[in-house]
């Protein structure tokens, strides 16, 4: 089986064009487990490994906005300038696998397969992330919304690939809670990223591992715009954050299934918005 | 931890320090071969094909389309096994392969089994055998089996084995009466290092050797030949690097289609599953109900007990009806109690088979009776500690079975040095996220979490039951200046192979003991299970050292003219007592002969009545633990904070290895409280992956703080008691008392659910 080690992105354009049904390898710690467990057979294999940009982060104060690259590993944004920046990306990041997962595993990836319990997908959809992809026919900028379709769906055409996400830097609170019935290295049973702007006055909530896609709780989040001052210094009414969880709750849809009930986690991600929303004001 | 280990003034490695493994470091540095990792010329790999349904008949079978397929060496099916065609640890009731017009009684049971030059050519030629099914309709529900009305699923039945206990009075009603009906759920055993076998034929075709990661080589290899059909004495079996066992590798799984592939091939072949195939290549903890009552007077004194116990076998026997055993003797616990009741069933069902596994079947009637003492502590107005030291089991007490507790029983002590550990401080409310309920998914603050403590007491038994004599043997050499020991026991991490060095060392007075093979090639050494290595083969040991010793002595006092009968070792020297005189154990083994093969029998049992009296065990240890939990109650989520334990094990005989055991025994028993759970749903496996079996973590796993209670045990050989299940036994329901102290609910079932907890 041929791997295909591009250095730069025009060559990773080029290679990927001429081999459309090539598999794409960042981490590999989904596409692996595909591989090792469930027979997956790839023909040919690009690694993103060399592809020197897609490694690299970058910040543009005069936008408020910083740049992640698809291939930079959550190891990466635990600590430092990245989770000073996003801090729910780093709490999101931080809960994912072990050590060994985080040194490898990257955005791309999680965007990739698109799994409803992928953690750092509720930060982007909470932070109203733009996904920027190149392909053949050149560059485009995806809101999250628009990139994940389903279960395990997204909308990258062929040889399309993710360059980078890029996220708002908010002036406020955010932050990522994840339900999962051991304390660490587990995947999702409900989760939530609360992003609350307090020059805007707003909030926003998504969910994960609650619905067929991440969901935003957009009817919760107008209700909660409408009931209480968001922005610097107001004080939150306890039974307002107990509405609020109560909204979150029913905006969401998810099943039974081997790993928990639908009725626990849609209790549970109320109560995930509910604490989230309590300590943004703390 | 604080222990009473009496280390100074001993020599390094002998019995009572920290003598290091002989597998340690190689362990450690990954260059220890396991069975997975072995590897012969010319070896073929080999693979099996399951059946999908629990519970169907097999129309037909066609393997030609795996013949088609280029690297395909052999391919066999039923048709194929020479002699018995099932196999089993107290019945042979499971087929080798599920024949034609026969059934298949469980998802996962083995059908054909292929031999390839290459593993994915092995998965190739099991896509392309095709099988016809008729798929029936499972029965799963255990309670169908004893009222009768589930469809028998094999001509044996579906009861395994009914049995009860009747004993003492049994019309008397206690004036406090609590009851509950406690569920258990389907447990696996986990262990790291996968099934993994590699045959050898002979090149004459009328014998085999086979490296295989075991619990007990000798009943595999009966097993083996019987299926083979060929003398016992033509398969030589060796130990392959074990991987831990905790009663997975009690039953054959591959060892039967690997051999039977190599002799029919002609060639090595090995099998290795993988962790999936492993979920269904082993069998489990059996899932339980058990009802309990409790009578007590009214100072809370257990009158009476009356019990129902149902254990879900699945679809074939193992060791069911010991384990059945195990649980209804185990009714009473570590109390006084003489008056009882007792009902318990194992049944057949289409579930996936269950066994052996670490307790065997006291973990399921521990969860009861000690959700029951909590219970009874309220109606009766106590603590948990009080009704627990009210009525302790002590030396001397006769159990339900008639039998008199003729063990060292410190029960009450186990249960004041637990209750004497300091109980750790208050969560702080600047904790470190990462250490309180939720974990590193940051779902609490301190101010969410509420805290619970409770205890478990558990009485486990050492040894086989019934009337078996599990003996084993031991043989020891001294050669050419060398002490070898040889055995047959398996070292599946326990660190058997280090204890019998320490054995050696301690009675023959050298510092170097080397280790023979461990193969089929001297007497059996039974199971390691049933926490008997240490009492049984450890006895074994010593007595082939102490054999071998008298030979040497009689040696020495010829050669020297030292006074026999006062010689004695001290140190590593020979010490005549007399004169003073002595001589280097070093120097006195140059050039002796001696060779000594032992056996140890533990003393006798017997079988039951028909209402459950007679001496059926052996020996029992004690053990408490007191479980400090945090409990998110609106989540549902829980960290285990502590655990504290007082352990009875006779004597100390390796510090840090007897840490080791108590701490992977506590972390066993919390997986069991709070996530580990294989679902079955309509007869098949939802989760048979680390991804979706939970273990606990790191961050899952308590601080436990450990007391040694060491009262030689005047029956064992060593004076020590076997400590590999006490562990993992009450704290399970120690943790599940906390959990429902926090939460103030009934909480009947584990592993507790978080939304068992907040729902
Ligand atoms: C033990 C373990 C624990 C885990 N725990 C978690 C967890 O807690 N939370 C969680 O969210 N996930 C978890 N995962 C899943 C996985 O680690 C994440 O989804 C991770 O983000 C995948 O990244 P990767 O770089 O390893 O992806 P890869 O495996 O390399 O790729 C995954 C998929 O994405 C595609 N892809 C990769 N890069 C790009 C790109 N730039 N553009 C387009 N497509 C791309 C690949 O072709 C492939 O289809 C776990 C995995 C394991 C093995």
């Amino acid at each position: 089986m041929p791997v295909l080690i591009p250095r730069n992105v025009d060559e990773l354009v080029e290679v990927f064009q001429e081999h459309p049904q090539a598999k794409l390898l960042a981490g590999g710690t989904d596409y692996m487990v595909e591989v090792n467990l469930h027979g997956r057979k790839p023909e040919t294999m690009i690694s993103l490994r060399q592809v020197k940009e897609l490694t690299e982060w970058s910040v543009r104060p005069s936008q408020s906005r910083i740049t992640i690259g698809a291939a930079v590993p959550y190891a990466d944004m635990e600590h430092g300038e990245i989770a000073r920046l996003v801090p729910a990306l780093a709490q999101a990041a931080r809960t994912v696998g072990s050590p060994q997962i985080r040194a490898a595993g990257t955005l791309g990836g999680n965007l990739g397969t698109c799994s409803p319990a992928g953690d750092s997908l509720p930060v982007l959809a909470a932070l109203g992330a733009m996904i920027h992809v190149i392909g053949p026919d050149g560059n485009r900028d995806i809101d999250f919304v628009d990139f994940m379709v389903g279960v395990k769906k997204n909308s990258l055409k062929p040889s399309e690939f993710v360059h980078s996400v890029s996220l708002p830097i908010i002036e406020g609170w955010q932050g990522y809670a994840k339900v999962g019935t051991r304390n660490a290295m587990v995947i999702s049973t409900a989760s939530a990223c609360l992003v609350r702007d307090i020059d805007e006055g707003i909030v926003t909530i998504a969910l994960g591992s609650v619905g067929p896609t991440i969901i935003r709780a957009r009817d919760a989040e107008a209700w909660l715009t409408k009931s209480t001052s968001l922005r610097a210094g107001a004080d939150l009414n306890p039974a307002v954050a107990q509405e609020f969880g109560r909204r979150v709750a029913l905006e969401s849809r998810p099943i039974d299934d081997h790993r928990s009930t639908a009725d626990y986690r849609r209790h549970a991600v109320g109560v995930l918005a509910q604490r989230l929303l309590t300590r943004s004001f703390s | 931890m604080s222990s009473t280990v009496a280390s100074t003034g001993t020599r390094h490695g002998t019995l009572g320090t920290s003598a290091s493994r002989p597998d340690g470091v190689a362990k450690v540095q990954g260059g220890f071969a396991f069975s997975s990792d072995m590897w012969a010329d010319n070896m073929l790999w080999g693979a099996t094909l399951r059946s999908p349904h629990p519970y169907a008949r097999i129309t037909s079978i066609d393997v030609s389309g795996a013949y088609e397929i280029d690297g395909v060496s052999t391919v066999i099916t039923a048709a194929d096994v020479p002699g018995k065609l099932t196999y089993g640890l107290i019945m042979q009731d499971q087929p080798v392969f599920a024949a034609i017009g026969d059934t298949v009684r469980y998802s996962g049971e083995p059908v054909a089994a292929v031999a390839a030059d290459h593993p994915e050519t092995c998965q190739r030629a099991l896509a392309a055998i095709k099988v016809i099914y008729e798929v029936l309709t499972p029965v799963t529900d255990p309670e169908d089996c004893i009222s009768g009305v589930a469809e028998q699923i094999h001509p044996d039945g579906n009861i395994f084995r009914h049995q009860r206990i009747i004993s003492g009075d049994t019309s008397i009603v206690g004036a406090i009466q609590v009851e509950g009906t406690y569920e258990i759920g389907m447990q696996d055993q986990a262990f790291l290092g996968l099934e993994s076998a590699l045959a050898v034929p002979d090149s004459g075709g009328h014998g085999l050797e086979m490296y295989v990661a075991t619990q007990w080589l000798h009943e595999d290899r009966k097993q083996i030949a019987d299926c083979l059909n060929m003398p016992e004495e033509n398969i030589r079996l060796v130990l392959g690097g074990v991987g831990g066992a905790f009663g997975a590798r009690e039953d054959i799984s591959l060892q039967v289609h690997t051999a039977l592939l190599a002799m029919k091939s002609g060639r090595p072949v090995r099998i290795s599953y993988g962790r999936e195939e492993s979920f269904y290549g082993h069998v489990h903890r059996h899932p339980a109900k058990i009802w309990m009552k409790h009578h007590a007077d009214t100072n809370g004194k257990i009158v009476k007990i009356e019990a129902r116990m149902v254990f879900d076998g699945g679809a074939y026997c193992s060791t069911s009806p010991a384990v059945l055993v195990n649980g209804i003797t185990h009714t009473q616990g570590p109390y006084k109690c003489e008056n009882a009741i007792v009902d318990g069933w194992a049944v057949r069902t289409n579930n996936p088979p269950c066994g052996a596994m670490r307790g065997f079947g006291v973990v399921q009637a521990c969860f009861a009776h000690e959700s029951q003492m909590e219970k009874l502590a309220v109606a009766a107005g106590l603590s948990p500690v009080e009704i627990r030291l009210l009525n302790a089991m002590e030396t001397g007490d006769r159990m339900i079975t008639g039998q008199i507790m003729d063990s060292v029983a410190p029960v009450a002590q186990c249960i004041r040095e637990t209750d004497a550990i300091p109980l750790p401080p208050p969560m702080s409310q600047d904790a470190d996220l990462r250490t309180i309920p939720g974990g590193t998914g940051l779902t609490a603050l301190p101010s969410n979490i509420k805290r619970g403590v409770g205890w478990g007491v558990s009485i486990k038994n050492l040894m086989y039951s019934e009337g078996f004599d599990d003996y084993s043997t031991a043989r020891c050499r001294i050669s050419e200046g060398v002490v070898t020991i040889k055995f047959a026991t398996s070292e599946v991490g326990q660190g058997f192979t280090m204890l019998a060095q320490q054995i050696a060392r301690t009675v023959l007075g050298v510092d170097d003991v080397f280790l023979d093979t461990i193969d089929t090639q001297v007497g059996s050494a039974g199971s390691t299970s049933a926490s008997r290595q240490t009492w049984m083969s450890g006895g074994a040991v010593q007595a082939a050292c102490r054999a071998a010793l008298e030979q040497l002595f009689d040696h020495v006092a010829t050669k020297n003219s030292m006074n026999r009968a006062e010689l004695e070792i001290e140190g590593t020297d020979i010490v005549d007592r007399l004169t003073g005189q002595r001589v280097a154990v070093l120097a006195a083994i140059d050039g002796v002969d001696i060779d000594c093969t032992e056996e140890y029998h533990h003393p006798a049992t017997e079988d039951m009545d028909e209402n459950g009296q007679g001496n059926c065990h052996v020996a029992y240890a004690f053990v408490a633990h007191r479980a400090v939990v945090d409990v998110d109650l609106e989540l549902g989520l829980v960290k285990v904070v502590q655990i504290a334990t007082a352990q009875d094990v006779g004597r100390v005989l390796n510090p840090l290895s007897a840490m080791g055991q108590v701490e992977g025994g506590i972390a066993q028993g919390l997986g069991l409280a709070v996530m580990e759970e294989i679902i079955v749903k309509d007869g098949k496996v939802r989760n048979p992956s680390f991804t979706d079996y939970l273990l606990p973590t790191f961050l899952d796993a308590p601080t436990v703080e450990m007391v040694f209670i060491e009262e030689h045990e005047p029956k064992s050989p060593l004076g020590a008691k076997g400590i590999g299940e006490p562990p993992c036994i009450s704290v399970t329901p120690a943790i599940a008392n906390a959990i429902r102290q926090a939460v103030g609910r009934e909480l009947p079932r584990v592993p507790i659910r978080p939304y068992d907890i907040c729902l």
